[in-house]
């Protein structure tokens, strides 16, 4: 009996010991100590990182501190925005215009941020969206979508924004091959007649402005990701296809009978000489320019014609296929640039090619075939390695810049590290749920900064507080400055978070610009002082130059308007102190209301319909008396002899 | 004489946009001319804030004027500088030294001490009124017979005498816009009621 409980006790410290190496084993065996410390950051201090998380389907990209999660904005892009106005007010409805017309919202996939020599620079953030193909330029100064440049001949562009080392290129692949030039034909004479493009444009390294330079027309497969050489393979761009059989129904099926699909590699150098040569053709396209510009704090939209084209079959040295197994999806450079790792999201194995064998393989002519002139390189004289058995589903891999690989499984749900060169696998971790898209700071750049790795879920189930059939889905953050990756913590995010850039915060704190000098606002309706507010008529087109500052509007008090009238509210923000922005909305107005940063002049439009006097009010908490900030205008019937009269306090 | 005011409030500007830049090191180092203030327990906060593109608010104002040091150590001491920087915005009438000065022998030393800084403090805030108010809108409010509401809650009297205006008894010798409001600098002690 005594020795029945002896061993009882025993058991009971053996049971107590191991719980206590089981919770150390749960965190890595990290010493660090507790997990929360660690992704805490105490109010009133700064994060580590910015992380730039795309919202999918929202059409914008949401930026978050890392390691702490916490949202600190949602840039408008491709999706109007009402706590914003923007693609609402007059000034940014010429954003999202396209050769469509204006398209309210779009699907935001891929974040990329600029880089000079090889390394991330924070200058400027670029997303594609997805389905009315365009790329946007979004300032790291502003944090605002400066902007955004229409893709013809492109369809689903999905592989995009991918940025060179020098930020000369941002390169955007169709997912979707078309007929070039559209024309109605019938589907099934897809093979051999659709074709896929792939734009490189063009970056001022000033201004950032954008220029579509050319477009290269492969064959009609899926273009599915990319990512630039870096290093020695600066120069070339590597894209995934998928759909080599050139399938045009049930591709769930028909796209996945191949053994290997292709990387391409471009050399776009050899591009550039073609176009300096005159070796392209001028293809009538039309595509929408529309840019925001500082100055005058106003967009314009240009629609374009044309584009230069390369016909890729045309010309020798221009592109390379390198078989890879089973409808790659992610197609990843290491920060070397040596290694090009494809991610057959049907196999379970990664391949990894090697760029030397790659280059001596295009010099020997290893070929194996080709695809409409192209030549298709000899699988065993290109691939490095094979990453094998790591898991399920195989999509995206991003580097710490020590050597290890982190590679996403959507099936298994997990994240694996695996190393470079030996391609053994040395870690993994579950992620909650199915993963799509991984970051590490700089994961696009010669320099990652491989302390975090952000995991990128779709599916989250039973992970938060349940908010009714659709829920949240989020991002969790693993710690991998040691051999075991920890899960830290798990946040919820804005839309799909599709994909992420991430940078350190010192490189975009310094540059960060706090208000628009009112003396630089070329604005061509903004009043830099109370006294000189006014409103003009013409015919029924009425304007309202107007003034905001703690805490009233010049004028408040408008008469003389009449119902049928068009109404241009244009209301500069006087104040010249950071944090500082004012509101304004007009009851029954059916545009917008504004919010107006200081020193800037935004404007809105209204259409009285009722007579009577309506009041309008500041919409953002400004100051303790923001509450009085509010004023009247007077409608009268049509034709009235009511004049135009405005006053703020009687003057 | 308005003139001159002029030129020293500008004066007292350029010093102020210029020590603006510094007030930040200089709350946390908690240094200062021998000034009361108990840093350690006092947390850091919107005072504590400047950058190099905004215009002054009213405490960047006052810190950079030589002419308002004593008022300053007073703001500093009651710990009311968060008020001066909040978003407002405010119209403060700010006495200078010399206004101090005219106060009985050893007052304000009395007032500085740990114990009577309530007191302090509610003087000092009865020199500050919310809402914006030029001096034409204080000659206006003046013409409609309208008294100045403090943030003490005692009405003030607003007289205007050819281009004197003086407000509680105190006259007003300059105006300086700030970001958050108006500084008029006075030559007297408001005391509250």
């Amino acid at each position: 009996m005594k020795i029945m409980t002896t061993l009882g006790f025993s058991a009971l410290l053996l049971f107590a010991i191991s719980c206590g190496q089981s919770n150390s084993n749960d965190n890595g065996g990290a010493l660090g100590g507790n997990l929360a410390d660690r992704s805490y950051v105490a109010p009133g201090e700064h994060d580590e990182f910015y992380g730039f998380i795309s919202g999918g389907f929202s059409g914008q990209l949401a930026v978050y501190g890392l390691p702490s999660g916490r949202l600190f904005k949602v840039i408008p892009v491709y999706s109007v925005d009402a706590e914003k106005a923007y693609g609402f007010n007059e000034e940014t409805k010429p954003m999202l215009n396209t050769s469509f017309g204006e398209i309210p919202w779009d699907d935001s996939h891929h974040p990329d941020l600029s880089q000079t020599n090889g390394e991330i620079d924070g200058r400027w953030c670029f997303i594609n969206a997805n389905n009315t193909p365009r790329i946007a330029r979004i300032s790291l100064s502003t944090f605002e979508t400066e902007e955004i440049i229409e893709l013809p001949n492109s369809a689903g562009n999905h592989s995009s924004s991918f940025v060179t080392e020098n930020t000369e290129y941002i390169v955007a692949g169709t997912r979707f091959s078309v007929p070039i030039p559209q024309r109605d034909m019938p589907i099934d004479e897809y093979k051999g007649n659709f074709k896929g493009a792939i734009s490189f444009i063009k970056v001022d390294q000033e201004s950032g402005r954008f220029d579509l330079s050319f477009q290269l027309k492969m064959p009609g497969f899926d273009y599915d990701l990319a990512h630039p050489g870096r290093g020695p393979s600066h120069g070339w761009m590597f894209f995934s296809t998928y759909n080599t059989e050139e399938s045009n129904t049930l591709m769930e099926v028909n796209a996945s009978q191949n053994d290997k699909d292709y990387i391409a590699a471009i050399n776009w150098k050899k591009a550039e000489e073609l176009i300096a040569n005159g070796d392209f053709e001028t293809v009538p396209s039309e595509y929408a320019h529309n840019v925001w510009d500082e100055s005058t704090q106003m967009a314009t939209s240009t629609i374009k014609k044309e584009v230069k084209m390369i016909d890729a079959s045309k010309y020798p040295g221009l592109v390379y296929f390198l078989p890879t197994p089973k409808s790659p999806h992610g197609c990843d450079v290491d920060p070397t640039g040596e290694y090009i790792i494809g991610s057959g999201k049907l196999s379970a194995s990664m391949t990894a090619h090697s760029f030397t064998k790659m280059i001596d393989a295009i010099e020997n002519e290893k070929f194996d075939g080709d695809a409409y002139g192209i030549p298709i390189l000899n699988y065993d004289d290109v691939v490095a390695g094979v990453v094998k058995q790591a898991g399920l589903g195989p999509l995206h891999t991003e580097f710490d810049g020590r050597g290890n690989g982190y590679t996403t499984f959507f099936i298994s749900s997990e994240v694996v590290k695996w190393k470079v060169g030996t391609w053994e696998v040395l870690d993994r971790a579950p992620t909650y749920y199915s993963v799509g898209h991984l970051m590490i700071p700089g994961g696009n750049s010669q320099k990652p900064y491989g302390k975090y790795l952000v995991a990128l879920n779709k599916i989250t189930k039973d992970r938060y507080l349940p908010t009714g059939p659709e829920l949240a889905q989020s991002a969790q953050l693993y710690d991998i400055s040691g051999d075991k990756m920890e899960l830290l913590l798990d946040f919820p995010t804005v839309g799909e978070p599709h994909y992420a850039a991430g940078a350190p915060a010192d490189l975009i704190k310094p540059n960060q610009m706090k208000l628009y000098q009112l003396e630089e606002n070329n604005h061509p309706y903004a009043v830099k002082s109370e006294k000189d507010t006014k409103v003009t008529r013409n015919g029924n087109e009425v304007h309202i130059y107007m003034t905001t500052i703690r805490s009233h509007f010049a004028p408040d008090n408008i008469e003389g308007i009449q119902v049928g009238d068009e109404v241009f509210w244009h209301v500069t923000n006087l104040e010249q102190d950071y944090d500082v922005p004012h509101g304004i909305s007009m009851i029954g107005a059916q545009t917008s209301e504004l919010l107006i940063m200081p020193g800037q002049t935004e404007t809105f439009k209204w259409f009285p319909k009722r007579v009577g006097v309506w009041p309008f009010y500041c919409t953002d908490f400004c100051s303790a008396l923001h509450q009085e900030m509010q004023g009247y205008i007077r409608v009268s019937p049509k034709g009235s002899s009511v004049p135009l009269k405005w006053s703020l306090d009687g003057e | 004489m308005r003139k001159i005011s002029n030129i020293l409030i500008l004066s007292a500007l350029i010093v102020g946009t210029w020590s603006c830049s510094n007030s930040g090191s200089q709350s946390s180092e908690g240094s200062g001319d021998g000034s009361v203030v108990a840093e350690s327990s006092h947390p850091l906060g919107q005072a504590s804030y400047s950058d190099d593109v905004s215009d002054a608010n009213i405490l960047q104002i006052a810190i950079g004027s030589k002419d308002h040091t004593t008022l300053v150590a007073g703001v500093q001491a009651t710990k009311i500088e968060h008020v001066l920087v909040n978003a407002g915005p405010l119209t403060v009438f700010a006495p200078t030294n010399d206004a101090f000065g005219l106060l009985p022998e050893g007052t304000l030393e009395n007032l500085l001490k740990e114990e009577n800084l309530p007191t302090l403090a509610n003087i000092i805030t009865n020199h500050a009124t919310p809402g914006s108010f030029t001096i034409e809108g204080l000659k206006k409010e003046a013409s409609k017979g309208r008294k100045i509401y403090m943030a003490t809650g005692n009405y003030v009297e607003i007289v205007v005498d050819g281009d004197d205006v003086t407000v509680g008894g105190a006259k007003i010798l300059g105006t300086v816009e700030a970001s958050n409001g108006i500084v008029h600098v006075v030559d007297k002690i408001i005391l509250p009621e």
